[in-house]
């Protein structure tokens, strides 16, 4: 039976939320192709998420124990995808498309010549063949694609785009891959890991909900007041470009155009006035809410719930409205 | 040493974009042109390695005529010299295509390193940076925050969502940089004028030894199918803050409705 390989994201031993997603997206293009879904763990770790993955829908999962995985940039991931390809007949590759997962499948696309979608935010069979949705020009057209015949059909699948659903999966049967890493593949090493983030905080990508704050905080003490409100929430916490260039928060939380682009369930700003570079990182969102002193700014017109007021004045009153209504 | 600069034309991100019905891509005379601003970083990161290394920096564009005033932007900032590749079966070419005409004009290039901006902004998918490097052979060391060259090794701060990750390998090597590395300095009215005279060399898929069967629309390994354009959005509910809390009360209640709270 040909298989829909599902490369799983995780950190730390534990699947990324993406991860989860997929498996649910995957079990259900499988049904339709009359494929099966096998997950595939790169690095330590396997046999302790084996049940997890096999409840959201995999029944084979490859896996390679060794930390070679992430020794080396990319490449590791790339040769040990490609002895998965190897030995069965693949129906298409799921990835999640982040990016440095991107990266795998650029470089894995080149090996097995390969039609790469990425950011896919909705997966259907079309007369046989997987078609993808996403979403362009920062969220302005949304397009339907497919891999052309022929080539290993390879879908980068955004995060929060499907719902994470386990089903009644048995543990999956597992496979050992036995990788001996190409001298090309060792060429760029990873010398050391810095962690700089706040691990209590989710990562914005992965986060149900989103507050940013933006160039309206007229301050860099500003994102303490974002941060109350996103720990009360169990949020993670994001930036404007405004605010990451004045050096506010770090670039890698910036959502936007030349951030990152995120859909969680809820996106909450203060001191953001949306311009449409901040929108493309954000307007797939499924609710959005903005607290801005500007009525006419443009963040009102994507809107769920606009509060026109200073945010100084309308988060603390609402981090005490939360806890009141939490505690 | 020998740095070249992949530079992108794309739609302003303010414009109105159209896609042809036709050929299912973006009508680029809709909509007006302009350097990716990505790649400003790319750019700003090479004249610090001309300053640093005395590096000789050549800017690369895959493109039609129209985008020459892009490269000459692009030299603008101070690179010595321009290679760009137009031909009519370039259009229409994925990001793995484009990749292929890149890797072959680099292939026909000397240099060290190559420096991409980490995507662009019209596709966004990141890809032609690592394909590149797996076409040539080489380390692909992307999402750079900090870069560093000391004789043939190449050192680079690999940002992800934790933190980065320091990754190291000898030259030449392909690098891609994020927006944090460093302040993209502005095109200096010298800088302007010089780029007029600098050399700029054109060359076509023949030259490159590309066949056109294996780029452009037909050849592209993911098929747009169909287009439509967002739905505009119901408008949503506004509420003034009238400094009684009132406005964040109600907020509150919005968010208790929706289960966020």
């Amino acid at each position: 039976m040909a298989e829909l390989v599902v490369l799983i994201d995780h950190t730390a031993g534990t699947p990324k939320k993406v991860s989860l997603q997929m498996l649910t997206a995957a079990r259900s293009l499988a049904a339709d192709l009359g494929s099966e879904v096998a997950a595939v763990w790169l690095g330590p770790g396997a046999a302790d998420a084996s049940a997890q993955l096999g409840a959201h829908g995999a029944t084979k999962l490859y896996h390679w124990d060794s930390d070679e995985a992430s020794a080396y940039v990319t490449l590791p991931q790339v040769e040990a995808l490609e002895a998965v390809l190897d030995q069965t007949d693949v129906a298409a590759v799921l990835f999640a498309s982040t990016n440095h997962v991107k990266d795998v499948a650029a470089r894995l696309a080149i090996r097995v010549d390969a039609g790469v979608i990425t950011d896919c935010t909705g997966l259907g069979v079309d007369a046989g063949a997987i078609v993808a949705t996403k979403e362009v020009f920062g969220g302005e057209l949304i397009t339907t694609s497919r891999v052309a015949d022929g080539k290993v059909p390879m879908f980068g699948v955004a995060s929060n785009a499907f719902v994470a659903e386990p089903a009644d999966g048995a543990a999956p049967e597992l496979v050992a891959l036995d990788v001996t890493l190409s001298d090309v593949a060792k060429a760029a090493a990873v010398t050391s890991v810095e962690k700089q983030s706040d691990s209590s905080r989710p990562d914005i990508a992965e986060a149900a909900i989103v507050v940013s704050g933006g160039r309206g905080l007229g301050k860099e003490d500003g994102f303490e007041l974002i941060e109350q409100l996103a720990d009360v929430l169990g949020a993670g916490v994001g930036a404007s470009r405004a605010a990451t260039d004045a050096g506010w928060y770090p670039h890698r939380y910036q959502v936007g155009q030349t951030g990152r682009t995120i859909s969680p369930s809820l996106y909450l700003c203060a001191g953001i006035s949306g311009a449409i570079q901040h929108r493309a990182g954000m307007q797939t969102s499924q609710n959005i809410v903005a607290i801005n002193k500007d009525p006419e700014a443009p963040i009102f017109q994507i809107t769920d719930f606009g509060v026109v007021g200073d945010l100084y004045d309308v988060v603390p009153a609402l981090i005490e409205e939360i806890r009141s209504r939490t505690s | 040493m020998k740095v070249i600069v992949p530079v992108k034309r794309v739609p302003d991100t303010a414009g109105d974009k159209i896609i042809d019905p036709e050929t299912k891509t973006v009508d680029r005379d809709a909509v007006e042109s302009v350097l990716c601003p990505i790649n400003e970083f790319a750019l700003e990161e090479a004249m610090r390695l001309k300053e640093e290394h005395d590096a000789e920096l050549t800017v690369l564009l895959v493109g039609p005529d129209e985008a020459q005033p892009v490269v000459r932007k692009a030299l603008s900032y101070g690179l010595d010299a321009g290679l760009q590749i137009t031909d009519e079966a370039i259009g229409g070419s994925d990001a793995l295509g484009t990749a292929k005409i890149i890797a072959k004009a680099l292939e026909g290039t000397e240099f060290d390193v190559v420096i991409f901006g980490n995507q662009s902004t019209d596709a966004r998918t990141s890809l032609v940076p690592a394909a590149v490097a797996e076409l040539l052979g080489l380390p692909s060391l992307t999402y750079a925050r900090h870069l560093e060259i000391d004789g043939d090794r190449i050192v680079v701060h690999r940002e992800h969502e934790e933190g980065y990750d320091v990754v190291e390998s000898t030259l030449p090597a392909i690098v891609s940089v994020v927006e944090a590395i460093n302040e993209p300095r502005y095109p200096s009215f010298k800088g302007i004028m010089a780029a007029k005279s600098k050399p700029l060399n054109v060359k076509s898929l023949a030259d490159l030894g590309v066949s056109a069967d294996d780029v452009g629309a037909g050849a592209a390994a993911a098929t747009l199918y169909e287009f439509e354009p967002r739905p505009p959005k119901e408008a949503g509910t506004i509420v003034e803050d009238d400094g009684s809390g009132s406005a964040a009360r109600q907020l509150a209640e919005w968010l208790a409705e929706k289960k966020f709270i």
